[in-house]
């Protein structure tokens, strides 16, 4: 299965995301679905491994303290940041939302009167589809990230928030890059990431503005913190004269100190790495007398449903993410759907956390469900946010399911259906009232022949259950000498 | 932050048995092989005869109003101050670790919390508070064990079953491959998300078969009923039991030692 551009336009969605149909044509793709076994099953090692000798239950402590902490001081933090940006020349642009932001890096190329982008990767940019809103103005966009660069060559969108490419295995990409690009046909990595190297080598050279993510920026010094591996981020945030950096709001820490933790959290959790290979720490445009770097570099502060994230204590947990990507890897749902199913931009776990917020769970119905809550995200989650715990209050939310706590989330109660509250209301009748519940059970027991042998998605996979022959509450009352009432 | 630790108690005279809807439905020879392991350890096992259900099922589905009104009815069960035991692993962590934020704000909050504090998952109870010795009276078997993600990840004893299983010196205990990974049972997600949670449960079940093991166990009713249901229907052979009442099967026929 692959998924479009055209398929997931998220902004000013009309209707819900057809979540269940993506995911029978993914669980019958079994390309797919081997992928995905094998891509998940080699970054859980290699996660583990490179934690194996860190005390990791500290470390993820201090993880989450420091985004909490970051996250009380938010609005501080980003005032702190713009001030300090801007002493150092950057500048500093805010968007409420997507369209905002697309607005803005608009203008800034039409200032620059550029004709051609080159961007590196960031998530950010596809939650708002920055690409289509550039292509339809004109511009020539170029996603450098090998992976993304696969992707834009597909017409798909990620599959994973570090791996966007993740879905395809070297067969496939050997194929796409030599129906697109005319390279030989060759199985081998280093071949075709070789080639894929020499064609953006030259769009580097030729750019006029160059688009990246942020990881971190730091408010005390006005730097932005950008991990990657390929050298494609610094390329695109060096060699043409416009560096636009764009990134969610939640991204700002205090200060440099808070940087080194968050990075060994950081890359070990996402690709198993102690380090990344590049680590780009970029806090200003080239000075007077310095040979490379940008003339310009402009940050674009995005906000896009964050802020409505941040007004709850509980939920405003989902904006400590540092976008690892591990709920992902170590999801059995992820693993066996893939990330295009979900049909948004984020994808797994965190995805099903966040996405419902900046959706609506109207939008998105099957999202909080679709889990059964193992809690293999919430453990490995390097910033400890509780995913299990969020997914309930969502799936709470949206049945509007409880009366002491009020629903905060938009399209809450969307779910609330009169047949299944008559279901939960009968449910628990019989189970607050022990005799009730004593002598249905025992009826249950004794007419068990006729138990159904079908049970719907249960018994397509299985046998029905069995009643056993008596309850417990009878062999107990029998083995007490008892009289059962 | 990490959880806070409980303290186990010291072995205590008498325990309140929480059986579980699953268990009093489908497995109660689970939960009377515990009574009788209780039993032997000199335990007085007190099993209240109006409980029902932790709430679970309602809890997980987002009708938190409902989990509220079945949990509380639990709530008075258990007077005295002895441990509350379950033999299942989720039930178990429902009352553990989500009764307190279920009640959190009412009037049964202090309630909930001093219950919570006294549940512990059966298994657990018996390696860590009465350490049990079992001499085993069986032939030998290879068996393999599926931990459910409620024991592993949120009671964190994922140790216990096999510290039991170790102490039976005819049974070679082998391991599944991907043993930490999801049964895809999770309650209304077997039937919300059937297909998902069927692939998970197939590719768990040929994970067991491929042990070469002659048998399965599981120490939480859900997982067992999921993987049994999928065994017997694709006719694999393969048939899986309560971990609870293999171990009674093993050590009964000698009483003390």
């Amino acid at each position: 299965m692959s998924q479009t551009r055209e398929d997931t336009s998220q902004q000013g969605h009309n209707s819900a995301i057809n979540f269940q149909p993506q995911v029978t044509s993914a669980l019958a793709n079994s390309q797919l679905r081997g992928n995905f076994d094998k891509a998940m099953t080699g970054l859980m090692h290699k996660r583990s491994s490179a934690f194996a000798d860190w005390d990791l239950d500290a470390l993820r402590d201090l993880g989450q303290a420091i985004r909490q902490r970051a996250l009380r001081q938010l609005p501080d933090l980003l005032e702190q940041l713009e001030r300090q940006c801007q002493a150092n020349g950057i500048q500093v642009h805010w968007a409420r939302d997507g369209d905002e932001a697309c607005r803005v890096i608009t203008e800034i190329c039409q200032q620059r009167q550029a004709k051609t982008v080159i961007k590196g990767k960031s998530m950010v940019t596809e939650e708002m589809e920055l690409n289509t809103h550039l292509e339809q103005r004109g511009y020539s966009v170029l996603e450098s990230d090998l992976g993304e660069y696969i992707v834009q060559m597909a017409k798909e969108t990620p599959s994973h928030i570090i791996m966007p490419a993740i879905h395809k295995n070297t067969a496939e990409i050997a194929d796409l890059m030599h129906t697109m690009t005319g390279v030989e046909r060759r199985e081998d990595a280093h071949y075709l990431t070789d080639q894929a190297r020499q064609q953006l080598r030259e769009k580097f050279m030729q750019a006029d503005v160059g688009i990246s993510g942020v990881n971190f920026a730091v408010a005390d010094s006005g730097t932005l913190c950008l991990v990657e591996n390929e050298g494609n981020g610094r390329l695109t945030t060096t060699t043409p004269p416009c560096h636009i950096a764009v990134t969610g709001i939640e991204k700002v820490v205090p200060s440099l100190t808070d940087i080194a933790p968050l990075l060994s959290l950081l890359t070990r959790s996402a690709t198993g790495q102690s380090i990344t290979t590049y680590v780009n720490m970029i806090s200003r445009p080239r000075q007077p007398g310095e040979q490379d770097g940008p003339e310009a570099v402009h940050l674009v502060l995005v906000d896009n449903g964050r802020s409505d994230i941040y007004q709850d204590d509980e939920l405003a947990q989902t904006l400590q993410c540092i976008r690892c990507g591990a709920c992902m890897n170590h999801c059995p749902v992820y693993t066996r759907i893939g990330g295009h199913a979900y049909g948004t931009t984020y994808p797994g776990p965190i995805g099903q956390v966040l996405m419902p917020q900046l959706l609506g769970l109207e939008q998105t119905p099957d999202f909080a469900s679709a889990s059964s809550l193992c809690g293999s995200c919430g453990e490995v989650c390097p910033v400890r946010i509780p995913l299990p715990s969020l997914l309930l209050r969502l799936r709470r939310e949206a049945v509007d399911g409880d009366k002491t706590r009020p629903s905060t989330v938009p399209g809450h109660g969307s779910k609330r259906s009169g047949l299944e509250s008559l279901i939960w209301r009968f449910w628990r009748i019989v189970h607050r009232h022990p005799l009730l519940y004593r002598q249905s059970t025992r009826l249950a027991s004794q007419l068990r022949a006729l138990s159904p042998k079908r049970l719907g998605g249960w018994t397509r996979y299985r046998s029905a259950p069995k009643l056993a022959k008596t309850t417990l509450h009878s062999a107990m009352n029998a083995r007490s000498g008892r009289q059962q009432p | 932050m990490s959880q806070p630790v409980l303290l186990y108690p010291s072995k205590p005279d008498k325990v309140y048995l929480f059986g579980t809807c699953l268990v009093d439905l489908f497995y109660p020879e689970a939960g009377l092989a515990g009574v009788d392991l209780l039993e032997r350890e000199g335990i007085e096992v007190i099993y209240p005869q109006d409980q029902t259900c932790c709430g679970q099922p309602a809890y997980t589905s987002g009708r938190n109003d409902e989990a509220r009104a079945v949990a509380q009815a639990q709530l008075n069960l258990f007077p005295g101050d002895w441990p509350v035991v379950v033999p299942s692993g989720s039930c178990a962590g429902m009352m553990r670790h989500h009764y307190p934020k279920l009640f959190e704000g009412t009037e049964d909050a202090e309630k909930a919390r001093k219950l919570a504090a006294r549940v512990w998952d059966l298994a657990d109870f018996l390696v860590n508070v009465c350490q049990i010795k079992l001499t085993d009276t069986g032939e030998p078997v290879t068996i393999a064990l599926h931990t459910s993600c409620s024991s592993r990840r949120e009671m964190r004893v994922a140790d216990s079953g096999p510290a039991l299983l170790r102490q039976l010196n005819n049974v070679t205990l082998v391991e599944p491959a991907k043993v930490t990974e999801c049964c895809g049972f999770g309650g209304s997600f077997a039937v919300r998300h059937a297909d998902i949670s069927g692939a998970m449960a197939n590719d768990k079940v040929a994970a067991l078969a491929q042990t070469g093991c002659d048998r399965f166990l599981s120490t939480d009713c859900g997982c067992l009923m999921n993987l049994t249901g999928v065994a017997e229907k694709q006719k694999t052979g393969l048939s899986g039991e309560h971990l609870l009442s293999f171990l009674w099967q093993r050590s009964q026929s000698n009483r003390e030692v």
